[in-house]
């Protein structure tokens, strides 16, 4: 199953199996704790759909559709 | 809107360095942003940092000291950091306090609330230096989520002491000043376990660092970062050392055989930091399923209340209504208190007049005093205070609320198609207080050239300085009823003039980002905090203490001496006129083509030390040219400036001009410090100045 942060819906959670993105940002959502096996639940969207806000480890970030998307869900 | 006589003031100075000599003890505040570090530092030093309820909102370190039985400790507060990996320029900062800075310990502070992802940095610091307490934070908030942390069972786990607070509310704080005071290294602090190839590389390489580094760096944390190849903390390690650490020669065959290891196990150079990652986050997992008990969901009503301020249909409306609300207040509230003011200066300076003609002062002297510094004084307060004093508290309240972020989480759309960062709202929020203060601000940007985007644009938000010259102009020529009605009418148009603002200021980004700063839209990450409930009294108390009386301050300072030279101006005379008509004669034709005259643009030019001075200024100089004596109260200045030919039209053209001019001084010294460079303060002036002149002169032709 090729699921992403982008793809889950309002009120959804899932599982992070891996970051896709690279430098910078990979490290950033990563330090966000991104990291492999975090729950991840998508809370609420921006006007425009874009960004969206998600909670990860008892805190609520913002991402933009391309990080979010980057993200890959799945597994365990 | 940090500006405080700490933050710009003279001390300000005084409060970067860090050391204090006579200090027994030095400690560093660290901590994830928005964890209340601010209020863990004013709480233990009685100091009075702002604080405010969003994400890097620190971006100076301030030091302060509290005693204890007869000893003087020193604390550091250092800005906000997710990670010791840093991303942005403020995190730098706080990694080069926290593993460069030679603070004795670090005081971690933590969210109980989402302590799981603060171990992240906690158990890197601990990398660093075992030298650490953890102060678990807003343990109060995450109570009422229905959370909660054994703090014991932390401390037994991590090594290190741990003192549980909820700093808003005073508690833990003598508890956290005991520790400080108690400290002794402890001796069994936690270290995260890694993978076995990464201990397996790490520890011959840390061997081999021991003897290298001498105890300067903790040789383990060495060993990691060198595995890990982060390029900018390498070199700043290098610079710290004296040498470059991979090339001494006993740690570079060491480095070849750590890296081998790490190669065989399949992990190439950029695997490292994953893994490193991963272990950090696997270990504080584990922590917390251990001392913490709770729901990890978001709480419902909260949820409700993000829906209704970001949904598609209610988001912006909400924003938009918020801030009419809050001008409307201003301006309702601002009215009476403005008219009693002005009549109590009037008042005044008659007495100090018949006084001085008393004393048989010169009668030159006695005017110069009276009509220059005293009436532009007078002007000042009377105009410019009680507006202030109403909205800075409004908007620090919801400032502390948590609300600020949700407007940058809204607008990020705009930011982006702009070219620019989401969190710009934020230092364009912090722009209505202080633009200089806006321009520190843009340090949370992590890309640099969004970072000049936000600088160069952000005096296009009218400060605390310039709104009340828009509620001045808007209640005298554009809203003349008075009462309820007239007030939501003007509140209205004020909001008006700030959502041009605003427009002004995505459309300036948009072309910043497609000519002299190129590059594609980074990727912000942007913190959604819980909403907290703001201390009422201490807001009012501190935004009129702190900020209010200071601004009012400088611009008092400012507008004493340019009374006096106006009224000199007006009274001096060469050939026909005097030299005011001579000054403002010229600047006259400059001035028609933008829709406003001579004497207004004059007032711009003056106002530029302090933007409180320019509609006194303005006043002063009409009246200086005619035969002013002073009006009974505020609204009669309205017949001066009809008498000087005002339309409404002046009226929009002087209050676009007003929103989209030169910045103050303080904020063009502040864009060439943080920039460092005169090219880009030229152009942070000559942006808002432009469409300024671009607003005004197409107003004028269209509507003139």
């Amino acid at each position: 199953m090729d699921s992403s942060l982008f793809l889950l819906s309002e009120g959804d959670a899932g599982v992070v199996r891996e970051v896709r993105l690279t430098g910078d940002v990979r490290r950033r959502l990563m330090d966000l704790g991104l990291t492999p096996g975090a729950r991840v639940a998508c809370l609420f969207s921006a006007p425009s759909g874009d960004p969206r806000a998600y909670m990860v480890r008892g805190s609520v970030i913002a991402l933009r559709r391309e990080d979010a998307a980057g993200v890959a869900l799945g597994g365990q | 809107m940090g500006l405080t006589l700490n933050s710009v003031g003279r001390r300000a100075s005084d409060l970067q360095h860090t050391d204090t000599p006579r200090a027994f003890r030095t400690a560093a505040l660290a901590g994830n942003p928005n964890v209340g570090k601010s209020t863990v530092f004013n709480g233990l030093t009685g100091l009075r940092q702002h604080t405010g309820n969003w994400s890097g909102k620190t971006v100076l370190t301030a030091a302060g000291s509290f005693e204890l039985d007869g000893r003087t400790y020193a604390l550091v507060d250092i800005p906000g950091a997710y990670s010791l990996r840093a991303g942005s320029a403020e995190e730098e900062a706080a990694r080069d306090a926290i593993v460069f800075g030679g603070a004795d310990l670090v005081v971690v502070v933590c969210d109980a609330g989402a302590l799981e992802r603060n171990l992240n940095l906690t158990l890197q610091i601990l990398e660093a230096t075992p030298n650490v307490i953890v102060a678990v934070n807003l343990m109060d908030e995450a109570k009422k989520r229905g959370i909660s942390v054994d703090t014991a069972k932390l401390s037994q786990l991590l090594g290190v002491p741990v003192v549980p607070m909820a700093a808003r509310r005073g508690r833990g704080l003598a508890e956290l000043r005991r520790a400080v005071a108690d400290f002794i290294p402890p001796p069994y602090a936690c270290t995260v376990r890694y993978a076995d190839p990464i201990e397996d590389a790490v520890n011959g390489l840390e061997m081999a660092l021991e003897n290298v580094l001498e105890g300067r760096l903790n040789a383990r944390f060495a060993a990691l970062r060198l595995l890990e190849g982060d390029g900018k903390m390498l070199a700043r390690t290098d610079e710290f050392l004296g040498f470059p650490l991979a090339q001494h020669p006993a740690v570079a065959p060491a480095l070849d055989s750590a890296r081998q290891i790490l190669r065989d196990a399949g992990l190439e150079d950029g695997a490292v930091g994953d893994a490193l990652i991963a272990g950090i986050y696997k270990k504080s997992e584990e922590i917390c399923r251990q001392c913490v008990r709770g729901p990890a969901g978001y709480g419902e009503r909260q949820l409700k209340i993000d829906r209704l301020l970001t949904r598609r249909l209610t988001g912006i409306p909400v924003m938009l209504a918020l801030l009419a609300l809050i001008f409307y207040i201003t301006i309702r509230g601002a009215n009476g208190p403005s008219d009693l003011l002005y009549a109590l200066f009037e008042r005044l300076g008659a007495a100090m007049a018949e006084g001085l003609r008393g004393l048989h002062a010169p009668e030159a002297l006695t005017r110069a005093l009276i009509f220059g510094v005293w009436r532009v004084l007078g002007y000042v307060v009377s105009v410019m205070l009680p507006p202030m004093a109403i909205f800075f508290p409004l908007f620090t309240l919801l400032e502390d609320l948590g609300y600020l972020p949700r407007v940058a989480f809204d607008l990020d759309a705009g930011f982006r198609k702009a070219g620019a960062c989401g969190k710009q709202c934020l230092t364009m929020a912090m722009g209505f207080g202080c633009n200089a203060a806006g321009v520190v601000g843009c340090r949370i940007i992590d890309s640099k050239r969004e970072r000049l985007i936000a600088v160069l644009t952000n005096s296009l938000v009218p400060c605390n300085g310039r709104f009340p010259i828009l509620i001045a102009l808007i209640t005298m020529f554009l809203v003349t009823s008075g009462g309820a009605g007239g007030s939501v009418l003007a509140a209205l148009a004020l909001t008006g003039f700030i959502v041009a603002g605003v427009a002004a200021t995505l459309l300036a980004s948009r072309l910043l980002s497609r000519t002299v700063l190129k590059g594609e839209p980074s990727s912000p990450t942007l913190e959604l905090p819980p909403f907290r409930c703001p201390k009422v009294g201490e807001v009012i108390v501190r935004s009129l203490l702190d900020r209010t009386l200071f601004v009012l301050g400088r611009a008092a300072a400012v507008a004493a001496p340019a009374g006096l030279l106006i009224w000199l101006a007006a009274n001096v005379r060469v050939g026909n006129g005097t030299v005011l008509s001579a000054v403002t004669g010229t600047l006259d034709p400059v001035g028609r083509f933008l829709g406003m005259d001579g004497v207004i643009l004059t007032a711009f030019l003056l106002g530029i030390p302090a933007n409180e001075t320019v509609v006194p200024i303005m006043i002063m100089a009409y009246a200086a040219s005619g035969t002013f004596e002073g009006y009974e109260n505020l609204s009669a200045l309205r017949e001066l400036l009809l008498a000087n030919g005002w339309t409404s039209v002046t009226a929009v053209c002087t209050a676009l001009f007003t929103v989209l001019h030169w910045p103050c001084t303080t904020t063009l010294l502040t864009v060439k410090k943080e920039t460092g460079s005169v090219k880009w303060t030229v152009l942070a002036a000559l942006l808002p100045t432009c469409m300024g002149v671009l607003a005004c002169a197409l107003t004028a032709r269209l509507f003139g």
